[in-house]
């Protein structure tokens, strides 16, 4: 298991253009929880014609196989959420003006005056903000609850509008020197990622690739996936807030920062759901040590990933939690760095390509 | 039985990390089970018994993990950031000591402490006498338990983690007395009840029983201005569980458990608790549902390093464990 694997052009994935395409897609696209057709149309496009077998199931998440070869091959599942956080229209008044809730974990304060896309056809429109000369310093003190916010889509594009659409911040993809800005990299990596280690699928393992839906809502499509794929291993991989910048007081140093930019993949230890498995943080620390593969461990805390109802159906599964740092997560718009992408993608990579059955005949143990 | 307890009690093992305490509880039973298996998520399982005329699989569940502490974050100066992991209160950590599971001890104090106020888990650290990041023994990621020796008060036990070594110790006990029995029992010696009863979850899945009890402590209502008021005392004997605030035992098996008590003239209590969750719920729930019950062990100060039991209430909690586990089990 501890052998050094060698690493050429070819066998492990690397980051290029077609994938920077591809993110571009799938970052642009809406798919808040609930609705996660336009990236599921994504994802069967990418993969229809690579996996072994495809199923979407009565949830929506996207189940793929890729057979490995060889005998007692381990089951190895793979996840990652297709949604993202948005909203949903609920009341439509008159004027193109709508009232919204917010889908999924997103902080009031960040409303006012952000661009939306609306619905299928993905619509603009704008939450509306007061002009600060209209304000008065102790209503800029107050945040503004939702229930009083309204998107504003003006009458016409307002008629093809109606209550229970979906909404999502209006960001584009671009491309920042070494980094990457866009809305829903918390979980368009993991997407992108899982469909890469698909087209390039180690043969020691059976690769199970669940693209899971509501996962920003309660952890749902996962947990039936799991369920139906019943692996002897699990994986997701997600993507984590890095809140590395410095302390306006700079001596004091930032003690709660939860990842960082360039530090590599963040490997959990544990979160609010997970308690991560031992075996599997070994066998990637080291691949990591022995690859020169960067990677930190994420701070435990609060947040949970696919990995929290992953590891506990039916009699549990062994899981761990791996994701790419990135900063400004579940707001309009978040900053990842291309290196931590590709180094999570060479991490999983590389480590799958080592699991054998020794992995899980030892018991959990550090 | 007591230096059974004091092992386990002072074996660390929080929630996760549970390999040592796994191995002292599978040394304690020996070769006392028929047959015993680890899985998936860590948790012990010992088999004993076969099913015969008017016996069921039943699962008893005790919870190998405890409380503890995980390094989120370890300062320029070598101080150490934590987390909990499960219920843990600040006010019983301060000026505490704690054991990492690789061997490091420390204590644990808190910054900010405002006068009058209580201190948060964010205000906790542990000083292990390092003086910088690179010269401390521990890590992010790194966990630790409190570090507090086993008492023999005589008639009373103090320790920490009698939640829920002294259940653990219990069901081996009543494992290694256990004579004759209708009844497949499965003891499970589960895993990460503190973070929401992981381990018996998917345990209770692996087992499939017809019945089950969780065996855990629960609080009692005999110290000063006790909060919340609850009848449960120490020395009134076991507690037959009616709830708490994870799940309502099924109403048959207390009866049936309070009737093989009476029968047997082994003291016992009934236990009403509007807090707290057991492994009782996470085999109620199982699949399409288990009946499920749970025998109590009265404890003062659940969660701090110095949780106090009864002696007898003890001793007549194996006894009443075997009696339950040695009958055919009716529900109607």
């Amino acid at each position: 298991m501890t052998k050094k694997l060698e690493i050429s052009a070819g066998k492990v994935p690397e980051i290029g253009p077609d994938q920077f395409a591809l993110l571009e897609k799938l970052t642009n696209a809406t798919a808040v929880s609930g609705d996660e057709h336009e990236v599921r149309q994504i994802v069967l496009e990418e993969i229809k014609l690579i996996a072994d077998d495809v199923k979407v199931d009565a949830m929506g998440n996207v189940l793929a196989t890729k057979f490995g070869r060889g005998e007692n091959r381990v089951r190895v599942m793979l996840a990652s959420h297709m949604d993202e956080i948005g909203f949903m229209i609920v009341k439509k008044h008159d004027d193109g003006l709508f009232e919204f809730e917010r889908v999924g974990g997103i902080d009031e304060r960040q409303l006012p005056g952000k661009a939306v896309l609306v619905g299928r056809d993905h619509l603009p429109g704008v939450i509306g903000a007061k002009p600060i000369h209209m304000t008065t310093r102790d209503e800029r003190k107050k945040k503004i609850e939702v229930g009083s916010l309204r998107i504003d889509l003006g009458p016409e594009a307002g008629d093809q509008v109606k209550p229970g659409d979906w909404a999502t911040f209006a960001t584009r993809f671009e491309i920042l020197g070494p980094s990457i800005r866009a809305k829903a990299l918390d979980d368009r990596l993991g997407v992108a990622i899982l469909i890469e280690l698909l087209k390039h699928a180690p043969e020691n393992i059976d690769l199970l690739v669940a693209f899971t839906v509501q996962e920003e809502v309660g952890l749902r499509g996962a947990r039936v996936a799991a369920y139906r794929f019943d692996p002897d291993m699990a994986i997701a991989v997600d993507s984590t807030p890095a809140n590395d910048l410095p302390n306006w007081d700079r001596d004091v140093e930032n003690s709660r920062y939860n990842t960082r930019l360039d530090a590599g993949p963040a490997i959990y230890a544990m979160d609010g759901a997970t308690i991560g498995d031992q075996r599997l943080i070994r066998l990637l620390t080291e691949v990591a040590a022995e690859n020169e593969i960067p990677y930190q461990i994420r701070q435990p805390g609060p947040g949970g990933t696919d990995a929290g109802v992953i590891h506990k159906v039916r009699a549990g599964v062994p899981s761990l939690s791996v994701s790419v740092p990135s900063r400004y997560a579940h707001s309009a718009a978040g900053i990842a760095r291309i290196d931590d992408w590709a180094n999570t993608l060479r991490l999983l990579h590389t480590a799958l390509s080592q699991v054998s059955p020794d992995l899980l005949a030892v018991e959990r143990r550090d | 039985m007591k230096s059974l307890i004091q092992k386990l009690v002072e074996t660390p093992g929080p929630s996760g990390f549970e390999y040592e305490i796994r191995d002292a509880v599978r040394e304690a039973i020996g070769d006392a089970a028929d047959e015993i298996r680890v899985d998936a998520l860590g948790s012990l399982i010992a088999v004993k018994g076969k099913k015969a005329a008017g016996g069921k699989r039943v699962m008893v569940s005790a919870h190998m993990d405890e409380i503890g502490l995980m390094v989120t974050h370890v300062d320029k100066n070598g101080f150490v950031r934590v987390t909990n992991i499960g219920g843990v209160y600040p006010m019983t950590c301060v000026g505490g000591r704690v054991l990492f599971m690789n061997g490091t001890r420390g204590v644990i104090y808190a910054s900010d402490l405002k006068p009058g106020s209580q201190p948060k888990i964010s205000d906790l650290y542990v000083d292990v006498g390092a003086t910088s990041k690179e010269d401390c023994p521990v890590k992010v990621g790194d966990v630790c338990g409190f570090e507090r020796p086993f008492q023999d008060l005589g008639k009373r036990m103090v320790a920490k983690s009698m939640d829920d070594r002294v259940a653990a110790a219990i069901a081996i006990e009543a494992l290694r007395r256990l004579e004759s029995t209708p009844n497949e029992i499965h003891f499970v010696f589960s895993t990460q009840e503190e973070v929401g009863l992981r381990g018996a979850t998917t345990a209770a899945y692996g087992v499939d029983p017809e019945v089950g009890f969780a065996l855990d402590v629960t609080l009692s209502g005999d110290t000063p201005k006790a909060m919340p008021r609850m009848e449960t005392a120490l020395g009134d004997g076991p507690a037959i569980k009616v709830r708490d605030a994870s799940f309502i035992a099924d109403p048959r098996l207390v009866d049936w458990m309070v009737k093989q008590a009476e029968a047997a003239g082994i003291p016992y209590q009934m236990e009403v608790l509007t807090a707290g969750g057991t492994d009782g719920r996470a085999i109620q729930m199982t699949r399409a549902g288990v009946p499920a019950g749970c025998i109590s062990i009265p404890c003062r100060y659940i969660h701090s390093p110095s949780e106090m039991v009864d002696t007898d209430d003890v001793e007549n909690s194996v006894k009443l464990l075997v009696k339950l586990l040695s009958e055919p089990i009716e529900l109607d």
